[in-house]
């Protein structure tokens, strides 16, 4: 039975892997940037969400609306401001100015609010559990994170699919050139891209923020959680992604039950065996 | 056939080809004379002055290496860690088994040229940006299994053997001189390395890796080559920061940080020189003496000079140098130029 729970478990957390890698495909797939401040991102959410609720004393769910928002309209201006301009130095410079933010903001943070390990309190919610059986039992907090992970999925797909925006999307992802062409600014497309990328990023580091614990310096490591989703699934394909977070998350769940030292190795070997004998990825999207 | 022979033979006539700018032979002389002054710097300065220097040897000598990597093989990685970590580990491997731990920086680095041909499998599989995660990941894998040996030691690192016989003073003077062999064996295996055959066909690569595959150029070999010379680097530097700190700790040594020093070096200093490492090396560690008493401020700074670096001078420092004086220690490409009016471009 500790098997199935532990299975059940690593399904729920895969929806997270899943609604945080969404943002680093999407950035990929549209921009062709892998953002290596993505893992950073979620913590800067966390810390702000962090401050917000000691600060004023909002309720979480208040900062939580306020937090990302504000993230999606910081994606829009650090792809028009920053990104944008390194899309033009070639691949390696959205590398190196991803990277070199990564390394800001982990310091930034550190500098701001010390080494020390925090967690963000939800009450009774983040704590709080139903009974299946004797020994499964489903947190709220797992569960409604795989809700809002599969509802927010849903909704790129669908705005992807159904909308203008979305189609424009799909376009200058494809060829910017004839995009623009036919009436697409790539510019502005690209920042919402961007913003929508940040805004799942501050809603799934508010989320593991309140799951477990996080530091000024947990952000590569969560970044590497995204980017093994992404790779697991193939890239360019959404629901790839979230087979790739469940895979990610069994995974993990089976290894910590064998070992709690083995649960972020046995993800990483995962991955490196997907790499090895499936290097498109489980589902295969489109070409990169 | 005679029409072409007439053009190139005409083209020839008006221009001079050769390897050296006219400021590389002094700098060689200069270069010579420093490194000479650089050795004897133990019997000048105080322990404290040599011991610095050996952490700016390091860089010198692992910005060099990600540049063979990234700037001339065109292979972004942000996992070099993974063999500054196996090569550190195997110092102190080495050394339980009674190897001197000097000698045992060697054997480290065959150990890491060990491991990189089965990694490079993996690695290789990954392109572009994605292969700098990827390495990423290596590296994280590497750290979580030497975590779980306990004969190393296990997640609370372990102490240098072996070294103890040795007086305190002769230990820091060859530890020095271990260091500045690395970082000048580093530069020159790169420029020998370049010159050659070899560095033709790196940049063909790097460059055009179709064009250059179509050409005759066996890709992956070239690519192979350069990641196994840059495994090796890394994993003498890491012995070298073992003999140097006398322990290994494994979240510090498989650190991303390491990547972060080696990537800024070399984006500040200038891609794609052989001087690039070297200048960056020097700024970095001027900015760190700098910034001491700040914490973490100066990774702050380096990390927005890199990316001011990465948007407006994409060359580096050296790139800038380079346009005003046209100035190249290390040639690696040829300068053409004009017989009549000695205009020197490359």
């Amino acid at each position: 039975m500790d098997l199935l729970n532990a299975l059940l478990q690593g399904l729920l957390i895969g929806g997270l892997y899943a609604l945080f890698a969404t943002g680093l495909s999407l950035m990929f797939g549209v921009m062709r940037i892998v953002n290596l401040a993505h893992g950073d991102l979620a913590v800067v959410a966390s810390f702000l969400a962090l401050a917000l609720v000691s600060g004023t004393g909002l309720p979480l769910w208040v900062v939580l609306l306020v937090t990302v928002p504000l993230f999606a309209l910081l994606g829009y201006l650090t792809q028009r401001v920053l990104l944008q301009k390194s899309l033009k130095s070639g691949p390696l410079a959205t590398l190196l100015v991803t990277f070199g933010l990564s390394i800001v903001l982990q310091n930034v943070l550190l500098e701001t609010f010390s080494a020390d390990t925090r967690t963000l309190d939800g009450g009774s919610f983040t704590t709080g559990s139903f009974e299946i059986t004797d020994s499964i039992s489903i947190g709220y907090l797992s569960l409604t994170t795989f809700v809002l992970a599969a509802i927010v999925l849903t909704g790129i797909q669908l705005f992807l699919s159904r909308t203008g925006l979305g189609r424009m999307l799909r376009a200058s992802s494809d060829d910017p050139e004839t995009a623009n062409l036919v009436g697409g600014d790539s510019r502005h497309i690209y920042g919402i891209a961007t913003a929508i990328a940040f805004a799942t990023v501050a809603l799934a580091g508010l989320m593991f923020a309140m799951r477990s614990s996080f530091d000024p310096s947990i952000g590569p490591s969560r970044l590497i959680f995204a980017f093994e989703a992404v790779v697991i699934g193939g890239l360019g394909s959404l629901w790839g992604t979230l087979l790739g977070g469940m895979i990610l998350g069994v995974t993990q769940a089976i290894g910590s039950e064998i070992d709690p030292a083995l649960t972020l190795l046995a993800g990483h070997l995962i991955f490196l065996a997907v790499l090895a004998f499936r290097p498109q990825g489980l589902i295969a999207g489109r070409k990169s | 056939m005679s029409l072409t022979r007439t053009v190139t033979d005409r083209a020839a006539a008006a221009v001079d080809v050769s390897r050296a700018a006219r400021s590389s032979k002094v700098a060689g002389l200069v270069m010579a004379a420093l490194a000479v002054l650089l050795a004897g710097l133990p019997f000048l300065v105080f322990a404290d002055v040599t011991d610095t220097m050996v952490n700016l040897f390091v860089l010198v000598a692992l910005a060099s290496m990600w540049n063979l990597l990234a700037g001339f093989g065109g292979l972004v990685s942000v996992g070099q860690q993974a063999y500054i970590g196996i090569g550190a580990y195997s110092v102190i491997a080495f050394a339980d088994l009674g190897v001197q731990p000097y000698l045992a920086i060697g054997l480290a680095a065959v150990t890491c040229a060990v491991f990189a041909v089965p990694t490079s499998w993996l690695a290789f599989r990954l392109r572009g940006d994605y292969f700098a995660v990827g390495t990423w990941v290596i590296a994280e894998v590497y750290r979580l299994l030497v975590v779980r040996v306990s004969s190393l030691g296990g997640a609370s690192g372990k102490s240098l053997t072996g070294l103890s016989g040795l007086d305190q003073t002769l230990r820091g003077a060859l530890t020095y001189w271990v260091a500045l062999g690395l970082a000048l064996a580093s530069i020159a295996g790169c420029y020998l390395l370049l010159r050659g055959r070899l560095g033709l066909s790196l940049m063909a690569v790097r460059d055009e890796e179709t064009a250059a595959s179509s050409a005759g150029i066996d890709v992956r070999r070239a690519k192979l080559l350069v990641y196994l010379v840059s495994a090796v680097g890394c994993g003498a530097a890491g012995g070298v920061i073992t003999v140097s700190s006398l322990s290994v700790n494994p979240d510090a040594i498989f650190s991303v940080q390491w990547s972060a020093y080696m990537i800024f070096i070399v984006v500040i200093g200038g891609i794609g020189f052989i001087e690039g490492p070297l200048l960056g090396a020097l700024v970095f560690f001027a900015l760190q003496q700098l910034l001491a008493d700040y914490g973490s401020w100066y990774l702050i700074v380096l990390g927005a000079i890199g990316i001011a670096a990465a948007l407006w001078l994409p060359r580096g420092l050296w790139g800038l140098v380079r346009d005003r004086t046209g100035m190249s220690l290390f040639p690696v490409g040829y300068f053409v130029r004009m017989r009549e009016s000695d205009a020197g471009t490359r």
